[in-house]
Parts: C-alpha cells; sequence; structure tokens
C-alpha cells in the first residue's frame, strides 16, 4: 500500500488507563475510541497544546502515554497516516477466525 | 506434573493481593505511570497496541487439563475468547484490562499458575523439551531441573535487577528440542565416560539484535552442583554485564567481548567460593521435588495395534496425520501426540477458549490429565494409547485442530507482530497465514518435508526468525513493511544463524519469494535431503540467483 503524503495534520492518542483501549483527545476535551471524534491540529503550536492538554489527563491518570500522530483526510474520513496507527485505531488485521469481534467501546 | 507446596502456593497469592492494591492505588491516580509500570510488568502485564496484555507462566511447558480449563475461562471472561501460546511456552492473553486483571491472576493462582518471571530483567521462565519424560531418547527428564531453576531463582534478591532478562533451556536429550544453543544459558544433559548424568552448560546464546550461538563454558558439570554453577555465572554477569546499552547488556555481548576462556575463569573463580556451599543439591531434596512430580502410572500394553496400523492405511487423513503429528513413546503401547495450532491459513499459536476446553477434556479422557506447551507454538498430548489416537483424531478434526503439518512448511512460528505489539515495526501473522495458505493449496507440505519458517516482526526476534531455515524479519523501510530473508538457520543440535539472501523484499512480495526459495530446493536437493541440508551443500548462491533473477 501506497504511503499517504505527509501531512501536518495531528491529532493526540493514548490508551486508556482503566483498560488499556486506544482513545484519542476529543474537541470537547475527553477521550474517544473513535477517531473521527478527535480534535487536530495544523500547526506547531496548537500540537503543543493539544498534546499539553492531554498530558495532565496522564497526570490525573486518565490515559496513559500520550503522544501526537499524523493523521489525514482520506476519503472524507480522518485517518491515521502511519500503518501502525491505523492498527491501533481500527484493531488487527487478522482477528482469530471462528471468534466473534467485539466492537471498540 | 509438579503439585504446589503451602509455601508455592502462599507465595502466589500474596502476589495477587499485593498486585490487586498496586492496581487500586493507581486507578485512583496515588501512583503514577512510571511508579507503577515495574510493578505490574513484574506480574506480567505489558501495555500493548490496544489493550493490556497478560503473559501468563507455563513452567517448561507443562500444564494441566484443570490448568488448560482454566485458561479457557480466563480467555472467555477476560479476554475476547481466545489465547496466542508463546515461542517461550507461555501465553498471551492480548485484550486484558487493567482492572480486571488482578480477578484474573487471583483465578489462575486458584490452579497454581501465575504471571511471575514472564517479564522484567529477572531469570525468565525456564523453558524445556516438551517431550519430557516420554521421549523415546531421553537420558533424564529435564523438568525436574527446570523447577529446581524455577524455586532458586524465583525472586531470587541478588538477581532481580539484573543488566537485562535471562533466558535458561534444558534438555534432557541428545536431539536438542529445547533450542539450547540460543539461550543465555543452556544446559543439555548427557552421560559422561563413567556413565553419571550431568550437564554441559552453554553460555551466551541468543537472538534479538546480535544473533549468537551459546559456547560451552562447562563440558561436564555434576547434577548436585547445578545451581551454585549457575549462581556464579549470574554473579560474574550480574557485575560485568552491561548497563549502558539496552542493546548490549544481555550476557552473550559479555561472553562475545571478553571470550569464552575468560568467562569460563571468572566463574570458576566466582564458583570456588559457592560450589561447597548450601546451594549444594541434596540427592533428598532432588527426590523430594521428583516427588511432586507425581509421576504417571500407565498401564500395561501392547506394543502395537493392528487395528490402528491397518486404519493408517485404509483412512488417508489419519494416515497423514499419525506420519507428521504422532510419534513414538518410551512406554510400549503408547504415543505422543503433537496437536499442530497452525491450521491452514489460521495465525500461529492461536487457541479459542472452546479449543483450550475441548483439548482440556482430550487430555482427561486420553492423556492422563497433562498437556504440553512446545516453543514451536504447537500443544503436545503426552501420554496417548495408541489405541485411542483415531478417537482424538475424529475430536481433533471436529475441533479445527488436525492440521497434518508438524515440522512442515505449515508449521510456521511467528510472533504477534504489529497486529498487536508495540515494539513491532511489520506485521507477522498475515504473513504467516498468507504462507501457509499458498502450499497448502499448493498440497506441498508433505512432499518438502522438513522445512522450519519462522517469522519476527521486528529485530528483538521473538519469532526466532534467526534460526529459521528459513527466517523473515518484518523491517520498516520508510513507513513501508519490507521482509528481510534468511536462508539455512537451525535451533537445533548444530544450531546456525541464517544468512541474509539479498535485498528485502514488500509484504506483497514475501509469498512468491519463499515459493521461489522452496522451487529452488525441490530442483536442487539430492533424494531425500532435508531443506536445511541442502542450503547448508549448494550454500544460498543458488537462491539468490533465482530469487532476484526476476529483478
Amino acid at each position: 500500500m501506497a504511503k499517504p503524503a505527509s501531512s501536518n495534520t495531528r491529532a493526540v492518542t493514548a490508551n486508556r488507563l482503566r483498560d488499556g483501549a486506544v482513545v484519542f483527545r476529543t474537541v470537547t476535551g475527553g477521550w474517544s475510541s473513535r477517531i473521527a471524534d478527535a480534535e487536530t491540529a495544523s500547526s506547531e503550536t496548537d500540537a503543543a497544546r493539544l498534546l499539553a492538554q492531554a498530558e495532565r489527563d496522564a497526570a490525573t491518570a486518565v490515559v496513559v502515554g500520550p503522544y501526537l500522530i499524523d493523521v489525514a483526510e482520506i476519503g472524507g474520513e480522518l485517518r491515521p497516516t502511519s500503518l501502525r496507527e491505523r492498527i491501533r485505531a481500527y484493531g488487527p488485521t487478522t482477528p482469530m477466525a471462528g471468534v466473534e469481534a467485539v466492537p471498540y467501546l | 506434573m509438579y503439585q504446589y507446596d503451602h509455601f508455592d502456593q502462599e507465595f502466589v497469592d500474596q502476589r495477587v493481593t499485593q498486585f490487586r492494591d498496586q492496581v487500586r492505588r493507581r486507578l485512583t491516580g496515588e501512583l503514577s505511570e512510571d511508579e507503577f509500570k515495574p510493578l505490574r510488568l513484574t506480574n506480567g502485564l505489558y501495555l500493548q497496541l490496544h489493550a493490556y496484555m497478560l503473559r501468563v507462566a507455563i513452567p517448561y511447558g507443562t500444564l494441566s487439563a484443570v490448568q488448560m480449563r482454566m485458561l479457557a475461562h480466563i480467555a472467555r471472561r477476560y479476554d475476547r475468547g481466545y489465547g496466542h501460546f508463546t515461542t517461550r511456552q507461555n501465553i498471551q492473553f492480548n485484550w486484558i484490562r487493567l482492572e480486571d486483571a488482578p480477578d484474573a491472576l487471583a483465578d489462575l493462582a486458584s490452579v497454581q499458575m501465575h504471571a511471575l518471571q514472564t517479564s522484567g530483567n529477572v531469570i525468565r521462565n525456564t523453558t524445556a523439551d516438551q517431550w519430557a519424560g516420554v521421549a523415546l531418547d531421553e537420558i533424564e527428564d529435564p523438568r525436574i531441573w527446570c523447577e529446581i531453576i524455577r524455586q532458586w531463582s524465583s525472586l531470587h534478591p541478588e538477581f532481580s535487577f539484573l543488566p537485562r532478562k535471562f533466558k535458561i533451556a534444558v534438555t534432557g536429550s541428545p536431539n536438542d528440542r529445547a533450542a539450547v544453543r540460543v539461550h543465555d544459558i543452556g544446559l543439555r544433559m548427557h552421560k559422561n565416560a563413567a556413565g553419571e548424568i550431568g550437564f554441559e552448560v552453554i553460555v551466551g546464546g541468543g537472538l534479538g539484535r546480535t544473533p549468537l550461538i551459546g559456547k560451552t563454558i562447562a563440558p561436564f558439570l555434576p547434577k548436585q552442583h547445578l545451581l551454585s554453577y549457575l549462581e556464579a555465572i549470574m554473579r560474574v554477569y550480574n557485575q560485568a554485564g552491561r548497563r549502558d546499552n539496552i542493546y548490549k547488556a544481555r550476557i552473550k555481548i559479555l561472553v562475545h567481548e571478553i571470550g569464552v576462556e575468560e568467562m569460563r575463569r571468572r566463574v570458576e573463580l566466582e564458583w570456588e567460593g559457592l560450589r561447597d556451599g548450601r546451594l549444594q543439591l541434596d540427592a533428598s531434596v532432588v527426590a523430594d521435588i521428583e516427588q511432586r512430580f507425581a509421576r504417571p502410572v500407565y498401564e500395561k500394553l501392547p506394543a502395537d495395534s493392528a487395528e490402528v496400523a491397518l486404519l493408517r492405511f485404509k483412512d488417508k487423513a489419519f494416515g497423514r496425520w499419525m506420519r507428521a503429528n504422532v510419534v513414538p513413546h518410551l512406554q510400549p503401547g503408547y504415543a505422543i501426540v503433537n496437536i499442530s495450532l497452525k491450521p491452514e491459513g489460521e495465525p500461529p499459536g492461536d487457541a479459542s477458549a472452546a479449543q483450550m476446553d475441548a483439548i482440556a477434556d482430550l487430555a482427561d479422557a486420553h492423556s492422563l490429565g497433562e498437556i504440553r506447551v512446545t516453543h514451536a507454538q504447537n500443544l503436545v498430548l503426552p501420554h496417548v494409547k495408541i489405541t485411542d489416537l483415531p478417537a482424538i483424531f475424529a475430536r481433533l478434526q471436529h475441533i479445527g485442530l488436525a492440521a497434518d503439518n508438524i515440522g512442515q512448511v505449515g508449521d510456521i512460528i511467528a510472533c504477534p507482530g504489529l497486529d498487536f505489539c508495540a515494539l513491532a515495526n511489520a506485521r507477522s501473522i498475515p504473513v504467516a497465514q498468507r504462507i501457509s495458505r499458498h502450499f497448502a493449496d499448493a498440497k506441498l507440505g508433505a512432499e518438502i518435508g522438513d522445512l522450519q519458517i519462522k517469522i519476527s516482526g521486528c529485530i528483538n526476534a521473538c519469532g526466532h526468525h534467526h534460526v529459521g531455515h528459513i527466517g523473515i524479519l518484518g523491517v520498516d523501510k520508510h513507513g513501508e513493511e519490507f521482509y528481510q530473508i534468511t536462508l539455512g538457520g537451525s535451533a537445533e543440535n548444530a544450531a546456525s544463524i541464517g544468512t541474509i539472501v539479498g535485498p528485502a523484499v514488500a509484504y506483497e512480495d514475501v509469498v512468491g519469494a519463499v515459493d521461489n526459495i522452496v522451487r529452488t530446493y525441490l530442483d536442487t536437493r539430492n533424494a531425500d535431503e532435508r531443506f536445511l541440508d541442502t542450503v547448508r551443500r549448494v550454500g544460498i548462491s543458488p537462491f539468490k540467483e533465482r530469487l532476484y533473477a526476476a529483478a
């Protein structure tokens, strides 16, 4: 698969402390398991501000290890540009056969 | 199977209680992640891409039907209905919630299981030959010694902060099935000229970023000195092993840098003060531990079954499975059944809760309640009556685990890779699935014969790619998955590190490349020559030329 063009748009992701689920920092200052809800930043200043807010949530035991990821709007949807982050956002590419997939919380 | 005594049980129960309180304090924010991380890792709990991952220890790969049912219960109740058996004879659950982890560990403790020594810079869970105690070629059951090592190394105060993790493997057979030459310490039991049994001690093997074959530091160590000698090695490593660079911190780097002669000199010097001390193993102590293994009681049976022999010819599928998956047992009338966790096109090493329950039932009905886990990510029913084989095969077909591919092209080792692991650079499981599917469709497995393909999603080499006959290493090239292919590796007696065949290939091209390599082998081999032997005879050039000819 071709690598999407490098993007300056960023979002903040982390793992939720209590269950480890992949979450994204939202526009309302919460955390969502859907990347569509993520707040994006297109300047360095905005990205730094977004990360600083997220780090406060790490300090108060809401999430673990927040960091910035590159995102891009592809086909009208916000998507991470790297394969690693797409796997985090949408799950493993190889679910175990015969096991019912559990929808993300 | 080893049965816990009062001390073992209390120790494991206490750890659950401690961890429950640690988790509570983390969830309320009393503990920061930096404070909590070493505590959770000490209890086998990692944070991976999608969730917490719990790695449960299966000491020397032996477990009871009761324990297997508990693993099924953990999969159902706390995970998504499956588990992943690993190359270290452990099991990993990929979807654990932190808030559930203490309950999961309490459930495990109720059946004498835990997640200790599955993480951190400590002596990890000791691994062994999966056919220990039942193999025809065995000199002595290595698990007694693994258990002694477990008891000595668990929470050893001096070795709780080693420079890096430390892995020990033990084989009691002349044919190494425990990969002892690629462990930090490998122990190979053998007889000396006087007929006494002792250990060849091999040190400084390992895979990862710097793959090295271990070197013999003691050709014959009498059994009573095992722990004092191990302690001497650990002391030398603990003091001289590098702590400045995580990639140079394993004992293999120390042994490589100072040489095995100097390593031996230092170890022997340290050992002088230890050898006749409190670590000397009394025969009575060893006998006590051996007794806790409660040896299986076999029936006196005829060596063969005419009925089963006939069925092998009448039922081709049963015959193929017998040939590939069933091996002789030291007890007449019994067999060792290897269950492949590599059904065509499925993720290697995965088992669903229903499959785990079914295997536990099979073990109760046909294998004296015992199961083994192999470092090749398969399972074993170690004590099966030959006359029960047709019933077992039928049941395995029913649960989708009758693949007749042990040791063949479909029996691929793969780490979890980028689909699950936070360290990975590229995916492993889908590569394994594609290769498996390709050769299953071509119905080539039996014709190709012995062929070990091992896949790792990063240089840490959990998939043992360096010692695969065909090794595949996933790398990240500017955001794209590429795979470096090596040929001629082996973890067995004549252990060797594979040679890189040429430039890495793209994800889409891996199956074609492996097919190309296999075709070269089929065209080049002498009669009955194994893949590995062909590579060793002709070198990599013929493979390389044909693989890159089109490019």
